[in-house]
């Protein structure tokens, strides 16, 4: 592997929700790493606070205690304009309600990140266009939202995940509204995407999603139970089904 | 984020939902059109005002026959000390005409008496005409001029004879396109021969100034009015320049023959210049009121703005969440709901801007509308502050919502 920092990388991290008689600690002192190129899934019962975990590993939120370092770069030192900034170069969130932004094409959500990067008009286009392709929604660049599929909805997402070549694919479950077909569309992709080099890390709680990563970690009540390694992160994906680009 | 695309996210925000913006940007449409029409109401009537006086003539000066100190006229050559004992108010006469004539300084003057009468011609008939008996030195002192006939000589006067010089209004209502000189018409009844139609002078605010008779003061005492005091002397000065000296020998000369103090003075004396500078404040008094107003109205589109603002913000806190997800900077969703705020007062304010120039093009209230240049430039930078200003509070409760926290919303 390469000697540089891992892309994200937790120690210690304490997240404490509210003060005095009602806080409520959601994480109880995480350390963890992912190097680059892995394919992580946290797994968990709701409450069990991946849902904390994904809002801090996506620069969402601060820890309470500890450091939280993406690509090197310690966030509890940053504001919320440099927060933006990280969020923007280094992540690329899937949500699992699709979080399009509603009467904006598909071409248009897509190159929504590379206009908050200041990337110029032409540059945009070509590549948001390249992202739709890898995606395999060229045809569905200026439909609306809500004229498409989940699945399709949730691919766009991916391609608006990507378009900055971030550091970091972060999906919270991607597939929690999509039906089966839908879902394993979207996890070929996923797999595809870090058989290409990409790093991604999916927060989830269903075992069949978890299958399809090289890590699987189990959190519970703010803390790490299991971590268990089925490939080396420099590997294929193991259930990678249709190798290389997609058709 | 280039300003442009700042610009085009503002514009998809409100073309989302056409209708609130719609009904948003005419709370300022109304405000920014009434501040220029309102002035220019305002500002019309002033200069109306103005142009009805100044054609009074600047070397005239009229002498009002008053009731005495007690009527509650303020005499402008009466002081404020009081407490002798008032004398009878007397009668003006042409008689104090004449000596007012004799005085240095003035060119002539002339006696005046008026009436409101009725003038008929067959089926067609025009009341409320004001009536002037009076000499033919009149005219050139109240800057009357004939646009068809002549005026009556000073002959027909002495001879009481019943010619009578009409106002254009009247002219026009009586006798339509048809020459009315040497034509007859009925003046409360009595047949009187027109000699002369006036050029027209215009309305002055609610009053037209061609809505006018004249006729012989002899004529009208005898035929209408009946030998009683004069309404008023019009005096006019050999110069504009020496009109305040003239003013100070009629008070001399009428206080001299009444048998009175300027305290309990029985008359009034009025130049085009005093008259003009009361009238000027008191115009700019109710322009100021008028655009008072219309800001006010243009205040409550304001609070509109933020009103709809905050409802957008509110609706909008999960869009707001994911452009903040994927890298939007506190600063770019400033930016981007000011410019929603500001772009509908904008648009707003040049829709108030051509509702305002378009509104002032028609008569309001008998007023033809000045627009005050100055009024649009104000007006539309007034809507751009009130947009950034009501703006301000939305957009920065958008921009410092927590990422976290709005991706949560429902």
């Amino acid at each position: 592997m390469t000697g540089g920092p891992p892309v994200i990388r937790l120690v210690s991290v304490v997240k404490v929700y509210g003060a005095g008689q009602a806080a409520v600690q959601a994480l109880g002192g995480v350390s963890l790493d992912v190097v680059t190129m892995d394919y992580v899934a946290i797994m968990g019962a709701s409450g069990s606070g991946k849902s904390t975990m994904m809002n801090i590993i996506g620069c969402l939120d601060v820890p309470t205690e500890g450091r939280f370092l993406i690509d090197g770069i310690d966030t509890s030192s940053l504001d919320e304009q440099q927060l933006a900034v990280v969020r923007n170069r280094k992540i690329g969130f899937v949500f699992q309600s699709f979080n399009l932004i509603p009467r904006m094409s598909a071409l248009r959500n897509v190159e929504l990140p590379l206009s908050y990067a200041g990337v110029k008009s032409a540059d945009r286009r070509r590549r948001a266009e390249a992202a739709l392709h890898l995606v395999g929604l060229s045809d569905r660049m200026n439909s609306q939202p809500k004229q498409l599929s989940g699945g399709q909805q949730q691919r766009i997402a991916v391609a608006r995940a990507l378009v900055t070549n971030p550091s970091l694919i972060l999906a919270d479950e991607p597939t929690g509204n999509l039906d089966t077909k839908a879902s394993r569309d979207l996890m070929s992709v996923f797999d595809r995407l870090n058989a290409a080099g990409r790093t991604v890390v999916l927060i989830t709680h269903e075992a069949d999603v978890a299958a399809h990563a090289k890590r699987v970690i189990q959190v519970q009540d703010g803390r790490i139970l299991a971590d268990r390694r089925v490939t080396e992160p420099g590997a294929l994906p193991p259930l990678l089904t249709r190798p290389g680009v997609p058709s | 984020m280039s300003p442009l695309q700042t610009f085009q996210f503002a514009l998809a925000g409100l073309s989302a939902n056409k209708l609130r913006s719609a009904l948003t940007t005419l709370g300022i449409l109304i405000g920014v059109g009434s501040v220029i029409l309102l002035v220019a109401v305002g500002n019309g009537s002033s200069q109306s005002i103005q142009n009805a006086i100044s054609s009074l003539g600047a070397s005239s000066i009229t002498v009002l026959h008053t009731e005495g100190s007690a009527s509650g006229f303020a005499s402008s050559s009466s002081s404020s000390s009081s407490g002798t004992a008032f004398a009878e108010p007397k009668d003006l006469t042409v008689q104090d005409a004449q000596a007012l004539a004799a005085s240095a300084g003035v060119a002539n003057a002339s006696p005046v008496v008026s009436a409101s009468e009725t003038l008929s011609l067959g089926a067609s008939s025009d009341s409320g005409v004001s009536l002037t008996g009076t000499y033919p030195t009149y005219f050139p002192a109240e800057n009357d001029t004939l646009s068809q006939g002549a005026y009556f000589t000073t002959q027909e006067v002495t001879k009481a004879q019943d010619v009578v010089v009409i106002g254009s209004e009247v002219a026009t209502d009586l006798f339509g396109t048809a020459n009315p000189v040497g034509q007859s018409v009925l003046v409360a009844g009595i047949p009187f021969t027109v000699v002369g139609v006036l050029a027209s002078k215009g309305s002055s605010g609610l009053v037209s100034a061609d809505n006018t008779a004249v006729a012989p003061l002899t004529t009208v005492q005898d035929q209408l009015t009946g030998f009683g005091t004069l309404n008023d002397i019009v005096v006019l000065a050999k110069s504009p320049g020496q009109v305040t000296a003239v003013e100070g020998s009629i008070t001399a000369i009428l206080d001299q023959r009444h048998d009175e103090t300027s305290a309990d003075a029985d008359f009034d004396v009025l130049s085009a210049s005093t008259v003009l500078s009361t009238a000027t404040s008191t115009a700019h008094t109710f322009t100021v009121l008028l655009g008072a107003v219309a800001a006010i109205s243009l205040l409550v589109g304001g609070i509109g703005i933020t009103n709809i603002m905050l409802v957008t913000v509110t609706e909008r806190t999960r869009e707001i969440g994911i452009r903040k997800a994927i890298g939007a900077t506190p600063g770019v969703i400033l930016a981007q709901f000011l410019s929603e705020a500001t772009l509908l007062s904008v648009i707003g304010g040049l829709l108030g801007v051509l509702a305002g120039v378009v509104g002032s093009r028609f008569q309001v209230v008998g007023v033809k509308p000045v627009i005050v240049p100055f009024s649009i430039p104000l007006a539309l930078g007034f809507s751009v502050l009130i947009g950034l200003f009501f703006g301000g509070f939305p957009a920065n409760r958008a921009a410092g919502m927590r990422p976290a926290d709005a991706l949560r919303y429902e």
